[in-house]
């Protein structure tokens, strides 16, 4: 039977030859991961649970992101249930403050593979279907029951193909593309589906690029989003990820005729820069539309676009600038490593001399957790993933969702500006 | 068990930064989520709320992020129940693995007014607008999510897994 990408991944984790879209089946997952918001929860339903050890302690992540380094009392207690507990099970990948945000780290890592199996308690665990794995968000609860047992119950869901055609632009990126489609389908076009991202555009884009456009398939309200692997996501998992044989790695595809619930053609031929306004993802305009928008802030990092590439592309457009006196630019280095990258390449200098605030790696600012939050009225362009209202701050602030270029751009301009303006 | 309560009437996409704000889940104690429980879309709703209550809402409730701080400061200010006529999928398990019940319901939502009083039958998925004497059926659950309801949350699930 033909299948798509999705179904293979979830057959093979269940045990089966095949599976189809609405079939009810337990994986066991190659990968747990949970942090300082979902664990400390997870911790106190794993052990009401009644179980007294985890299924595989060398499966397990917990990063300490969103409120590290501590915010407050209430953030320090959080991490410190999540450290009592990392060293009460030996869990191998505990990564505290000072290592990055999970869905930096854990591609970085070297252990996800095309084809793996990924739950995290995180709605971004979208993000890992960029090296071709199926990855989705659970709760609290669910994670606590997959570290007791090493399995969970998962509902296949049929396949959305949106196949990018045309040749991106030069200031065209992954953020682009995905805001594109986000705003063709809605917040909920894709409730309960896979997003599948193919055609000419996706394959010409990084790995980078890949996992932003992942990361924010739950905006659509997607179960997952995933990119067939190719020899763009060998060369990366050899060179960034440090994976000795990836070369030899089986690259799953979706069979010729298999069932996708509907094919979406997106054209980017001279498509301009996307940005979602406030109050939702799908709010998506071109950048030319929104470009006399005064802002107050700009937030260039997160679990979106806080790669290396992203830097390189915001530092291309400051360097030897000075961002707008009346606009506080924050960017952070999604991980330590995507951090020592950017030093040895003097973009960290760039910001510096841009006069940005370069902070270490952690969520914050995205979720309104701590850091860059908004005043009342106040308006900020952000690499990140969500402009819910009060997503950043004061019920009244806005928040403009961007690719890095247009970010900086806006940084220097003091209003939202296509980086040819600047 | 029967349900029944007031019903508080929200449109589509109640995300989950409307249910609990992000700069709240530092702590995770029931009783705190409680107090600030849809402060986003009504900052009043958690004084006005009462036991028992129910939330009818449009399309894709609990979307955004997987913050499990959202069914529980639904469930601990007093939430008995949503009803919405799709869920996000994140809080959708959430929801049934914490033990605040949840039913998809378009009927519901087009055909009730806020304040009515709704009593549900949790065994049958049948919603009542006792106010205006109309009667919704919900969408039926999968039978391993029934299991689950049935089981009282996936805490005994579990537990009966492991052999506790």
């Amino acid at each position: 039977m033909a299948m798509t990408i999705t179904e293979k991944i979830l057959a093979a984790h269940a045990g089966k030859e095949e599976v189809r879209p609405g079939e009810i089946v337990q994986v066991r997952p190659d990968l747990l991961m949970t942090n300082d918001v979902s664990g400390p929860i997870a911790v106190d339903v794993f052990r009401s649970m009644g179980a007294d050890h985890v299924f595989d302690r060398d499966r397990i992540f917990i990063v300490l992101d969103h409120f590290t380094p501590n915010k407050d009392m209430k953030a320090a207690k959080a991490s410190s249930e999540m450290r009592e507990f990392a060293k009460e099970h030996n869990i191998t990948h505990f990564y505290d403050a000072g290592f990055g945000i999970e869905h930096v780290i854990l591609p970085e890592s070297g252990l996800i593979r095309p084809g793996d199996l990924v739950i995290g308690a995180d709605s971004h665990t979208v993000t890992y279907g960029g090296l071709g794995a199926f990855s989705t968000g659970v709760g609290s609860t669910d994670l606590a029951g997959a570290m007791a047992l090493g399995e969970i119950w998962l509902k296949v869901p049929e396949t959305i193909r949106f196949e990018f055609v045309g040749k991106p632009g030069r200031w065209i990126g992954g953020k682009d593309l995905i805001l594109l489609a986000i705003g063709k389908v809605g917040v909920s076009g894709a409730l309960y589906c896979a997003m599948e991202f193919g055609g000419e555009a996706v394959r010409s884009l990084g790995v980078d690029d890949r996992l932003t456009m992942c990361n924010m398939a739950i905006e659509a309200g997607a179960k997952s989003g995933i990119v067939e692997p190719d020899s763009t996501t060998i060369e990366w998992l050899r060179a960034a990820a440090g994976v000795a044989g990836a070369g030899s790695l089986p690259l799953l595809r979706s069979d010729e005729g298999c069932n996708y619930k509907a094919v979406i053609t997106l054209d980017v031929t001279d498509m301009e820069p996307q940005v979602a306004a406030p109050h939702l993802p799908s709010n998506v305009k071109s950048v030319s539309e929104l470009k006399d928008v005064d802002i107050h802030q700009v937030v260039i990092g997160s679990c979106t676009n806080g790669r290396i590439s992203d830097l390189r592309t915001a530092a291309a457009i400051l360097k030897g600038r000075r961002v707008n006196k009346w606009v506080r630019t924050i960017v952070i280095p999604g991980s330590q490593q995507v951090y020592k990258q950017a030093l040895a390449e003097g973009l960290i200098d760039v910001f510096v001399e841009a006069g940005a605030v370069v902070s270490c790696s952690t969520c914050g600012p995205c979720f309104g957790g701590h850091m860059g939050a908004l005043d009342a009225g106040e308006r900020c362009v952000s690499t990140t993933n969500r402009n819910f209202v009060g997503r950043m701050g004061h019920e009244t602030s806005e928040v403009y969702l961007s690719g890095p270029q247009v970010a900086a751009a806006s940084a220097i301009a003091g209003h939202i500006a296509h980086p040819e303006e600047v | 068990m029967q349900i029944s309560g007031r019903a508080w009437k929200f449109g589509d996409d109640i995300d989950t930064d409307l249910i609990i704000p992000g700069h709240y889940l530092s702590v995770h104690d029931p009783a705190e989520l409680g107090k600030h429980c849809m402060e986003g879309a009504d900052p009043a709703f958690a004084s006005k709320v009462q036991e028992g209550d129910v939330i009818v809402a449009g399309r894709n409730f609990g979307c955004g992020s997987s913050r499990e701080h959202a069914p529980l400061a639904l469930k601990s200010c007093g939430v008995e129940a949503v009803i919405a006529c799709s869920f996000a999928r994140i809080f959708f398990r959430n929801a049934i693995n914490i033990g605040l019940l949840v039913y998809e319901c378009e009927d519901a939502y087009l055909n009730t007014n806020p304040g009515d009083v709704i009593t549900i039958d949790p065994e049958l998925g049948i919603i009542r607008d006792v106010t205006t004497g109309a009667e919704f059926k919900a969408a039926t659950y999968p039978p391993l999510v029934a299991g689950i309801i049935q089981a009282g949350g996936l805490v005994p699930y579990v537990r009966a897994k492991l052999g506790n």
